[in-house]
């Protein structure tokens, strides 16, 4: 009777630790030197992935949001990869260059992250959590998200 | 005829490349203005009503002092 028991409660923990929905590790380059970059890498720290283009109007909206959750939340273990989807790169630099951005901006030229990411919309946002599970994942930006946006980075970062 | 067919082959090996979709981050060449459907968008959209107004009352579109111009 306990040996059921005790299988029960292990497939039970089995089964809760296989629908964590864990983050694809793709290779990416960082945008500036090309430098390889590791979604991976960021383990340990709460992690925001987002996949944008510089014709995307949206994408254009969620930047000023971004920098300034980055700025707030970084001393807390925050990151943020801003994942460039141009197939020019011309149109990323000029967007780029009116923006202040301090987080990190990578490139996917040839798309396999947004690919193992499933990425729906544009821009898509992924919450990785420390242990490199994604959490929540936002399809599109509207100012309204902003808020929960905040406020499922502050959960995450309170968790271990 | 049997070339006729190794050429309607090599036709149709070809196709498949038609059904590839397109995923939602290869639409940068989608993106540019010059893509678009209409050219101007408020130009057209004027144009349309002018059209309806006319055309569901008495002259046709671009013909001056039909309808009652209240739609």
């Amino acid at each position: 009777m306990i040996r059921h028991l005790a299988s029960g409660f292990l497939a039970v923990f089995f089964a809760a630790s296989a629908s964590a929905n864990p983050a694809p590790d793709c290779r990416l380059s960082r945008y500036q030197d090309g430098a390889p970059l590791n979604i991976a890498g960021f383990k340990g720290k709460v992690t925001y992935v987002d996949f944008w283009a510089s014709w995307c109007g949206p994408c254009l909206q969620s930047f000023p949001f971004m920098a300034e959750t980055y700025k707030e939340f970084k001393p807390k273990g925050f990151e943020l990869i801003a994942v460039n989807l141009d197939e020019e790169r011309e149109g990323a630099d000029a967007f780029l260059a009116k923006q202040h951005a301090d987080f990190t901006i990578a490139s996917d030229p040839a798309g396999d992250c947004p690919r193992q990411y499933d990425v729906q919309a544009m821009p898509s946002s992924f919450l990785i959590d420390r242990k490199g599970n994604i959490r929540h994942v936002h399809l599109g930006f509207r100012e309204k998200d902003k808020a929960e946006i905040r406020a499922q980075i502050e959960a995450l970062l309170s968790e271990p | 005829m049997t070339k006729r067919v190794i050429v309607l082959c090599c036709h149709l090996a070809l196709l498949p490349g038609c059904v590839q979709t397109v995923a939602p981050w290869e639409r940068g060449a989608l993106a540019k203005p010059q893509m678009a459907l209409v050219p101007d968008v408020q130009h057209s959209a004027l144009m349309l009503h002018t059209y309806a107004s006319k055309e569901t009352s008495s002259a046709g579109y671009g013909v001056g002092g039909g309808g009652c111009g209240c739609n």
